[in-house]
């Protein structure tokens, strides 16, 4: 069984509701707490067809579809279910359909123009006497992806954030549509290439089910020891990160050490620091190095423990981190925020919590914070890191050598299949469809940074503009995983 | 108090000693080509590269292109192509990243001796991601850790480009931070260059041909450093740019 939840459909068994009805029927899910999980199209024959995804308390996942006239379309979700605005901003962007009722259609991510076409946009304005704008990026002043972002401020305090991403744009689901086999792993590992064991794991797992194959537990094992040594890593790197904003320089020097000992772990398994090349459909290209594994999981979970205390004991840290950048329960719920960022708003939504495969045998702890700000998102991470390594400790003796590539054969014809993986910023969700003839014809992917944008907006609202960079960095979303 | 001394004491000494000899264990890197020959008509090699990386025979392997996937080398028939621990893969000339058959050959890094004497001593750089995945952006910041500590060599990031003596990309450049590029090139100060890091700033690699990238800016300006990886090791960085410095 995998690890993953994967949800695959024969188009035929798909059910295709008039747009009207299919309207209804999501409305109906989402009042019996179905959560929307990917709102997506495809330019059909007889129109653009758009499915819905919606995940049930049980995981399990409802498919449906509808196909609309783009100059017609319907009436937008997003008045429902604010979770699918950008879904369905993308929907408009990419395939021009018309969305009723929608109350911000802006572009997503500029598809298709320049950076210039954008200059004349009407970006949210604050008049008034003690208000000004403070506008930053698209470069900033360190080395991190583009983007921008624009404050309306009343003296020092933010009214209102207004993020415009897009500078990452490149055209990563042009490239997998075309669905070349040998490219759509190492293509997905570079969605957010923090996150690569993530994606990666995602499509193969799509690829797999639509070929029918089940891979052995070993496989699923070392994909998983990869993932969860992905989510140690950069768990450390942000809270290495966060150090260095809050000016704590012996928790940044350590916990920015510790990352390098993580991702040398996952170099001496894979041959990359950042498990690119690992997953392949079929199988995990791994040289199991058992001791090495261990050892590097003993000295995390040590070292990791003394820098905790420091930090997260440090009352500066804590004064910096508490209380700022809040948001309550509800707004995530309502926001349709994903990953840690949803769980430190106490929202309890991890993809591996109930899941088959290697966290079947062993369970991982999901862990939850009630605060919702700053201080609960840092926490997050310190615990969920030590969960990793428990996970680590007790999964590394069994890491045994795996077969070597194997190809996985012809894929079914007319399907369609989800697979999610939680990848230490949330879940991702990748999407494949295949036609009569078994091509794969449309592979949508959408990274939690996509749920999470507009989170840490509203987070910013009645917040000193100062605090700016440790709330972004306690989200540490992707721009290039939400550019696409 | 108590703790922060445990902190410091576990802490040690982390920067690797020589970062022009140190050799990450483990790695997929520089890749060799033996001589042995191709079986008639074999293109296993050529089939199964996602970045058309590779042309045969014979095999000739483009390092700007490559992304050290690793899937070339079990599809050999022969077993032509390995992959070794060595970091050293930076040139400066574009032809120099194409390893040929035959024995390992580490390419050269050369910016030139007026260059080389005014940032001997030296280095700021200002960095643009520009369709960078932060696989790039991630080596480049962990040059500035504990453990490569490159601020020891006088190598050293800063915020404006004002401040920068070299600009360093990573991406494929997207049409959208096409703009952006340029303007930073044009507000630093002579003399200047521009160092490519990662297979999408050199080729385009996976992005070669998107529809969202623009690399009119690397035809105006050809970098003097290629950093080929994807990402690369930040000691293939760490040599490259100590190369440069002769340092
Ligand atoms: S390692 Fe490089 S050359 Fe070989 S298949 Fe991968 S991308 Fe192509």
């Amino acid at each position: 069984m995998s690890s993953l939840v994967v949800h695959a459909v024969a188009l035929d068994e798909l059910p295709v509701l008039e747009p009207r009805a299919w309207r209804n029927w999501v409305k109906g899910e989402l009042l019996q707490g179905g959560r929307p999980v990917m709102l997506w199209g495809r330019r059909g024959d007889a129109g653009v067809e758009v499915s819905i995804a919606l995940q049930r308390a049980d995981r399990g996942l409802d498919v449906l579809r509808t196909t609309v006239d783009p100059a017609h379309g319907y009436f937008a979700l997003t008045e429902v279910a604010l979770a699918l605005h950008g879904c369905e901003r993308e929907l408009h962007e990419t395939l021009g359909v018309r969305l009723t009722g929608h109350p911000w259609l802006k572009p997503l991510r500029h598809h298709g123009q320049t950076q210039a076409e954008m200059a004349a946009y009407p970006y949210y304005r604050l008049d008034g006497k003690c208000v000004h704008e403070v506008a930053v990026g698209p470069i900033h002043a360190g080395v991190i992806e583009p983007g921008s972002f624009r404050f309306q401020c009343n003296g020092e305090l933010v009214h209102h954030l207004e993020i415009q991403l897009g500078y990452q744009h490149r055209g990563v689901e042009a490239l997998l549509d075309r669905g070349d086999p040998r490219r759509s792993v190492p293509l997905v590992e570079t969605v957010a290439g923090d996150a690569s064991v993530a994606h990666a794991w995602a499509t193969c797992a799509a690829l797999e089910r639509l070929a029918g194959v089940a891979l052995a537990p070993e496989v699923e094992l070392a994909r998983a020891t990869l993932l969860e040594l992905e989510r140690v890593a950069m768990h450390l790197a942000g809270l290495a990160g966060l150090a260095t904003d809050v000016g704590f320089v012996p928790g940044a020097s350590t916990y920015g050490r510790l990352r390098t000992t993580a991702i040398n772990t996952t170099m001496r398994l894979c041959g990359s620091r950042f498990g690119r090349g690992a997953l392949h459909p079929g199988g995990v290209a791994i040289t199991p190095d058992a001791p090495a594994v261990a050892a590097a999981v003993a000295l995390l979970t040590a070292h990791g423990a003394t820098a905790d205390a420091c930090f997260f004991g440090s009352r500066v840290v804590q004064h910096r981190l508490q209380g700022v950048g809040a948001l309550t329960t509800a707004q995530a719920l309502q926001l349709g925020l994903v990953g840690p960022a949803a769980r430190a708003c106490g929202v309890e939504l991890d993809q591996r919590e109930g899941a088959g495969g290697a966290y079947a045998a062993r369970p991982i702890a999901v862990v939850t914070e009630p605060s919702g700000d700053c201080w609960a998102r840092a926490r997050m991470r310190g615990r969920e890191l030590a969960a990793s390594l428990a996970w680590l400790a007790d999964a590394a003796p069994a890491l045994t050598a795996v077969p070597a590539r194997q190809p996985i054969g012809a894929l079914a014809p007319s399907h369609l299949v989800l697979a999610l993986a939680e990848s230490w910023r949330g879940e991702v969700v990748h999407a494949l469809e295949t036609d009569a003839a078994g091509r794969v014809v449309r592979h949508k992917v959408q990274d939690p940074s996509l749920r999470n944008w507009l989170g840490l907006a509203l987070g910013m609202r009645d917040n000193d503009i100062s605090d700016f960079p440790i709330c972004n960095k306690s989200y540490d979303l992707s721009y290039c995983g939400n550019d696409l | 108090m108590w703790k922060l001394l445990q902190l410091r004491r576990e802490q040690g000494r982390q920067a690797i000693a020589d970062l022009r000899t140190a050799r990450p264990e483990g790695f997929r890197g520089l890749p060799v080509i033996a001589t042995t020959p191709c079986a008639d008509g074999c293109r296993a090699c050529v089939d199964v590269c996602p970045t058309a990386a590779i042309t045969a025979p014979p095999v000739r392997l483009d390092l700007g292109r490559c992304t050290l996937c690793g899937a070339c080398a079990p599809a050999c028939p022969a077993g032509k192509l390995a992959f070794t621990p060595e970091v050293a893969m930076a040139a400066s000339r574009r032809d120099d990243l194409v390893v040929a058959e035959g024995p390992p050959r580490v390419p050269e890094v050369d910016i030139g001796a007026a260059l080389r004497r005014r940032f001997g001593r030296s280095l700021k750089l200002r960095q643009v991601s520009a369709g960078g995945c932060n696989g790039c952006e991630l080596e480049l910041n962990a040059l500035a850790n504990v453990n490569f500590d490159i601020g020891r060599h006088g190598i050293e990031w800063v915020a404006s480009p004002r401040h920068a003596d070299a600009l360093v990309v990573s991406g494929p450049i997207t049409r959208t931070m096409a703009d952006a590029v340029q303007l930073a090139w044009d507000a630093m100060a002579e003399p200047r260059f521009v160092i490519a890091v990662g297979a999408c700033a050199i080729s385009g690699g996976l992005y070669d041909g998107a529809p969202g990238v623009d690399r009119g800016f690397f035809d105006r300006q050809p970098p003097l450093i290629y950093v080929p990886g994807c990402p690369p090791h930040p000691l293939t960085i760490a040599r490259a740019l100590l190369a440069a410095l002769n340092s």
